[in-house]
C-alpha cells in the first residue's frame, strides 16, 4: 500500500507535471517504435493500424448509404455497390471489431490491471502486429487490385467459382490475420494465468481481465477453424478442388457450417471486451463496487463456451433438419441468458451508487440502451417462426449493427475516453467529449433503427436498387449516418490533439481503483516502479483512502443536495 | 395504394398472421425490458446523482435472489418464445400432402418457374387463392432465396440439393417475390411478382397456349434423347433397374441399407450414379452431370415420378422387396 502514497486527490484542482520518464520518451526514432516490444507502444501502432481500417470501412460505409439514398441508386454502379459493402464488411469486422478493444486497449492494459511489466511473450505480441498488418496488406492489396464482391461472408460457389473479383487476395489476407488474434488471445491466457502481482487472485480481477480471458479462449479455439475454412477456400479458388462446389460433388452447406462455427463465436469476441470496459467504466463512475462481481465474470465464461454451439442459427433457411433447427433455437435463447444477467447487474449497480456523467459514463448509458435493443432483438432472429420471415433482411442488419456498433464501438470509445489520459497522460476537452456521445447516440438511433421497420416490410439485404415504398427508411437511415460520420471525425480530431496539448492529467483523474491507476500517466515503460501489492477488492472505493474520497457516505443519503458536479 | 410511411407488411397467406403475432408477442416483451431499464437507470441518475465531488456509494455489492430471480425469469420468456417459434416453424417445414407443386429454377440472375402442366414463367408465379402450394426449388448456380414478403416464407435455393418450400395464399392480388441471398452483380434485381388469382381466373390463365410441353412429357422425350430407355427397360430384363413404381418406394441397396426413392435420390442417381448402386446390378451407368441442365434433371425427375402408377415387373424391379419380417 505503500506504493504512490504521496498521491494527491486528483479531484481538487492540482496541477500535475507530466512524469519525466515515460514509456513515450523513453526512446526515440522511428526504429524504436516499429522493433518495440513495450504492450504499451505495441497498442497504440494497433490503435493507428485499426483507427485506418476503421476509416477505410467507413468510407465504404458512406458510399452505400449515399447510393441508397434513391431506389434506383445513381451513384454507384451494382458490382461497385456490390464491391462497397463487401470491403465495408471485412473492414470493419477482420481488421477494426475484432482487433479493437482486445489489441488497444488489452494490450495496453492487462499488464498495468495485473501489476505486471509486460505481457507474458512480449516478442510474440510485436509478431502479431507484424502479422495483422500483412494480413492488412493482402486485403488492401485486393480492395486495390479489383475489389472483393462476395460478401463478408464468403459464401460458396459463388465467392470459389462464380465472382470476378480479387477473392484469392482477400481470403488470404484475413487468414494470415487470423495468426494475430491467435498470438493475441494466447498471450493474454499465459499473461493472465501467470503474471498476476502478489494479492492479485482471480477474484481481485478487474471484469476486463475476465472479459478479455473469455476473449482469448474463443480466439484460440475458434480463429484455426476459419483458418482451415479460407484455406480450403483458397484452394477451390485458386486450384480448382472441389470442397464446395457442388458441381464438383462439394457441399456449399458444409462451408457456411464451417464459417460460421467461428464466425459466430467471433461476434463474442467483438462484444465480450466492450462488456468488459463497461464493467469497469460502471463502477468508476458509479464510484461503487459492481454489483454480481462473481455473477458478471461467469457470465462472460458463459458467453464464451455456450457462444460455440449456436452456429447453425445462421442457417436455419438453408434446409437443414427441423430436428437441427429446433437444438439450435433453444441454444441461441440459452445464451442471450448471461447477458441479460449481465445487464441487470450493471443496472443495480447504479443504485445507491454516486453517478457522475463524464465523457466515458455517456458512453456506458449508450451501450446499455443500444446494446438492450441490439440484444432483444435477437430474439426475433434466435426465434425460428419470426427468422423465417426476417433472416437476411434490414431487420439483420439492425440488428447486429446495433450489437457491433451500438455495443461494440460505442464500449470501445468509453473505454478509450476513460483510459486516454492515461494512455497519453493528458485530458480532453470534456465537452466536445460529451458533445460527441450525444450526436453518435442520436446519429447511430437514426440510422439503425429505421432498418428494423424496413427489414420487417421485407427488404433483404445487399440490395443496390429497391422498390420505391423503402425509400422514406432508406432516407432517414442516409441522414442518420451523416450525422454519425460527424460523430466519428470529432474524437479523432479531439483525441490527437488533446494528446500533444492536453491539460495533464495526472495518474488518477477520475478516481478509479484499478492498479493501473496506480502509477503515473502514461506509465513508465516497466509499468510499475515497485511491483504493486494488492490488498483491496476490485471496485472497493471504501477502504482506499489513497484516493481522497470520503469513505461511509452512501450516495442519495444527503438531505441538501449541492448543485451537480460540474468538472470541466 | 401504399401509405407514404408503411410500417407493415401485408398478410396474404396463412403463415402471415401467425408469424405477426409471435413477433407483436416478441415486440412487448423487448418493450417491456427496454422500458424497464430505462426507468430504472433514469431514476437512479436522478436519485444518485453525485452532490459532492468526494462523494462515494453504499457498500451493497450483491443479492442473490436478485440474480436468481433476474436468471430464470428471461429464462423462462425466452423458452416461451422458442417453444412458440418453434412450433410455427415446423408447420412452415411441413408441407401438407394435397399440394399444387410447382418446378423453380434460379439462376444468376433470373427465376424461371414451371406449373405442373407445363406452363413456363419467368420472374412471375401465377398461383390460386387458398390452395396449398409447394415450390421445388433448385439452382442452376449459386445459392439464391425465394422470399415473399406478404406471404412471410422464405428458403434458400442450393445448387446440389432441392429445398421446399410451401404456402397457402389467402387473398387475391399481387406480391414482390425477392432473392434474399446474395448470389453477386444483379442479387437486386433478382425477383418479381406473385399474382394470386381466383381458381377460375387461375383455371384460365393456366389454360393459355403456351407451347411448352409439361415436365412429364418433356421428361419422357429426354429419357429417350439420353438412351436411358436403352438399359432401364419397363419390365425389368435390362441392365438397370426398372423405374416403374420406383418413386416414392424404399429401395434395396447393393450394401443391403434401403433409401426412399425422392426427388433428391433420383437427382443424385443421375448426376453420381455410383453412389448408391441398387442390390443386383453393377455400376456400369455413366454420370450425366454436366450434360444436364438443372431444367432437364426436374424433367427427368417428373417422368420418373409419372412412372409411379405403372406396373411393377416381378424381376428386375428397382424397389426393395416389401419386407414382411420373415426372409
Amino acid at each position: 500500500m505503500s506504493l504512490m502514497s504521496s498521491q494527491q486527490p486528483s479531484i481538487t484542482s492540482r496541477q500535475y507535471e507530466m512524469p519525466e520518464h515515460n514509456y513515450l520518451n523513453g526512446t526515440y526514432g522511428i526504429r524504436s517504435w516499429l522493433l518495440t516490444t513495450d504492450h504499451k507502444r505495441i497498442a497504440l501502432l494497433y490503435l493507428a493500424s485499426v483507427t485506418f481500417f476503421f476509416f477505410i470501412g467507413g468510407f465504404f460505409a458512406m458510399m452505400i448509404r449515399l447510393h441508397l439514398l434513391t431506389p434506383n441508386g445513381y451513384l454507384l454502379s451494382p458490382d461497385t455497390y456490390n464491391r462497397m459493402f463487401t470491403m465495408h464488411g471485412v473492414a470493419m469486422i477482420f481488421f477494426f471489431l475484432i482487433p479493437s478493444i482486445p489489441a488497444v486497449l488489452g494490450n495496453f492494459l492487462i499488464p498495468l490491471m495485473i501489476g505486471a511489466k509486460d505481457l507474458a511473450f512480449p516478442k510474440i505480441n510485436l509478431l502479431s502486429w507484424y502479422v495483422y498488418i500483412v494480413g492488412g496488406s493482402f486485403t488492401l492489396y485486393s480492395m486495390i487490385t479489383g475489389g472483393l464482391d462476395t460478401g463478408w461472408t464468403f459464401y460458396t460457389p459463388l465467392s470459389t467459382v462464380y465472382s470476378n473479383s480479387a477473392v484469392a487476395p482477400a481470403v488470404i489476407g484475413v487468414f494470415i490475420t487470423g495468426f494475430s488474434s491467435i498470438l493475441t488471445g494466447l498471450n493474454f491466457l499465459v499473461t493472465v494465468h501467470t503474471m498476476r502481482a502478489p494479492g492479485m487472485t482471480w477474484f481481485r480481477l478487474p471484469l476486463f481481465v475476465w472479459a478479455h480471458y473469455a476473449t482469448s479462449v474463443v480466439m484460440i479455439l475458434g480463429t484455426p477453424v476459419i483458418a482451415i475454412t479460407l484455406a480450403l477456400a483458397a484452394m477451390e479458388r485458386l486450384f480448382g478442388l472441389g470442397f464446395f462446389n457442388p458441381a464438383m460433388g462439394g457441399d456449399p452447406i458444409l462451408f457456411q457450417h464451417l464459417f460460421w462455427f467461428y464466425s459466430h463465436p467471433a461476434v463474442y469476441i467483438m462484444i465480450l471486451p466492450a462488456m468488459g470496459v463497461i464493467s469497469e467504466l460502471i463502477p468508476t463512475f458509479a464510484r461503487k463496487q459492481l454489483f454480481g462481481y462473481h455473477f458478471v465474470a461467469a457470465a462472460s465464461l458463459a458467453i464464451a463456451v455456450i457462444g460455440f454451439l449456436v452456429w447453425t442459427h445462421h442457417m436455419f433457411l438453408t434446409g437443414q433438419s427441423t430436428y437441427a433447427a429446433i437444438a439450435f433455437s433453444f441454444l441461441t435463447f440459452i445464451v442471450a441468458i448471461p447477458s441479460a444477467v449481465k445487464v441487470f447487474n450493471w443496472v443495480a449497480t447504479l443504485f445507491g451508487g454516486s453517478i457522475s456523467f463524464d465523457t466515458p459514463m455517456l458512453y456506458a448509458f449508450g451501450f446499455l440502451g443500444l446494446f438492450l435493443i441490439g440484444g432483444l432483438t435477437g430474439l426475433f432472429l434466435g426465434c425460428l417462426g419470426t427468422d423465417i420471415h426476417i433472416h437476411d433482411t434490414y431487420f439483420v442488419i439492425a440488428h447486429f449493427h446495433y450489437i457491433m456498433v451500438g455495443g461494440a464501438v460505442m464500449g470501445y470509445l468509453g473505454g478509450l475516453h476513460f483510459w486516454w489520459p492515461k494512455i497519453t497522460g493528458r485530458m480532453y476537452s470534456e465537452w466536445l467529449a460529451r458533445l460527441a456521445a450525444v450526436i453518435l447516440f442520436v446519429g447511430f438511433n437514426l440510422t439503425f433503427f429505421p432498418q428494423f421497420v424496413l427489414g420487417y416490410l421485407g427488404m433483404p439485404r445487399r440490395y443496390h436498387m429497391y422498390p420505391p415504398e423503402f425509400q422514406v427508411y432508406n432516407v432517414m437511415s442516409t441522414a442518420g449516418a451523416s450525422i454519425l460520420a460527424v460523430g466519428y471525425l470529432l474524437p479523432m480530431i479531439y483525441l490527437v490533439w488533446a494528446a500533444f496539448f492536453g491539460k495533464v492529467a495526472g495518474p488518477n483523474p477520475w478516481p478509479a481503483t484499478g492498479l493501473e491507476w496506480k502509477t503515473p500517466s502514461p506509465p513508465p515503460t516497466e509499468n510499475f516502479e515497485v511491483t504493486p501489492e494488492v490488498t483491496w477488492e476490485p471496485y472497493d472505493f471504501h477502504n482506499r483512502p489513497d484516493l481522497g474520497l470520503e469513505p461511509g457516505n452512501g450516495g442519495g443519503h444527503v438531505i441538501h443536495p449541492a448543485p451537480a458536479h460540474g468538472d470541466d | 395504394m401504399q401509405s407514404p410511411l408503411p410500417f407493415f407488411p401485408e398478410q396474404a397467406s396463412s403463415f402471415a398472421n401467425n408469424v405477426d403475432t409471435l413477433f407483436g408477442f416478441i415486440v412487448l416483451t423487448c418493450v417491456f425490458f427496454v422500458v424497464l431499464v430505462a426507468v430504472l437507470c433514469v431514476f437512479a441518475m436522478y436519485k444518485y446523482r453525485r452532490k459532492r465531488p468526494a462523494e462515494i456509494g453504499d457498500t451493497v455489492n450483491g443479492n442473490l435472489f436478485l440474480e436468481i430471480g433476474w436468471t430464470t425469469i428471461p429464462l423462462l420468456i425466452a423458452l416461451l418464445i422458442f417453444a412458440w417459434g418453434s412450433v410455427i416453424y415446423v408447420n412452415f417445414r411441413t408441407a401438407p400432402a394435397d399440394t399444387l407443386d410447382i418446378y423453380v429454377i434460379g439462376k444468376q440472375w433470373m427465376w424461371k418457374l414451371q406449373q405442373p402442366n407445363g406452363r413456363k414463367e419467368i420472374n412471375e408465379l401465377h398461383i390460386p387463392v387458398n390452395r396449398n402450394v409447394k415450390l421445388i426449388m433448385g439452382s442452376e448456380d449459386v445459392i439464391h432465396d425465394f422470399y415473399v414478403p406478404a406471404f412471410r416464407a422464405k428458403m434458400d435455393v442450393v445448387p446440389g440439393r432441392y429445398n421446399t418450400l410451401w404456402f397457402r395464399p389467402t387473398k387475391v392480388g399481387k406480391y414482390h417475390f425477392f432473392c434474399s441471398q446474395y448470389c453477386g452483380t444483379n442479387h437486386a434485381v433478382m425477383g418479381g411478382w406473385v399474382t394470386v388469382q381466383d381458381p377460375a381466373e387461375y383455371a384460365a390463365w393456366l389454360s393459355g397456349d403456351t407451347g411448352d410441353l409439361n415436365p412429364v412429357s418433356a421428361g419422357e422425350k429426354l429419357f429417350a434423347q439420353l438412351a436411358c430407355n436403352t438399359c432401364h427397360i419397363p419390365n425389368g430384363s435390362g441392365r438397370g433397374p426398372s423405374l416403374n413404381g420406383v418413386y416414392g418406394a424404399k429401395v434395396l441397396l447393393a450394401d443391403s441399407t434401403t433409401v426412399t426413392a425422392d426427388d433428391s435420390y433420383i437427382r443424385e442417381s443421375i448426376l453420381q450414379p455410383k453412389a448408391k448402386i441398387v442390390a443386383g446390378y453393377q455400376p456400369v451407368m455413366p454420370t450425366f452431370q454436366g450434360l444436364v441442365t438443372e431444367e432437364q434433371i426436374l424433367n427427368l425427375t417428373a417422368y420418373v415420378r409419372s412412372l409411379q402408377t405403372q406396373p411393377v415387373p416381378a424381376k428386375g424391379a428397382g424397389i426393395a422387396p416389401v419386407t414382411t419380417g420373415k426372409k
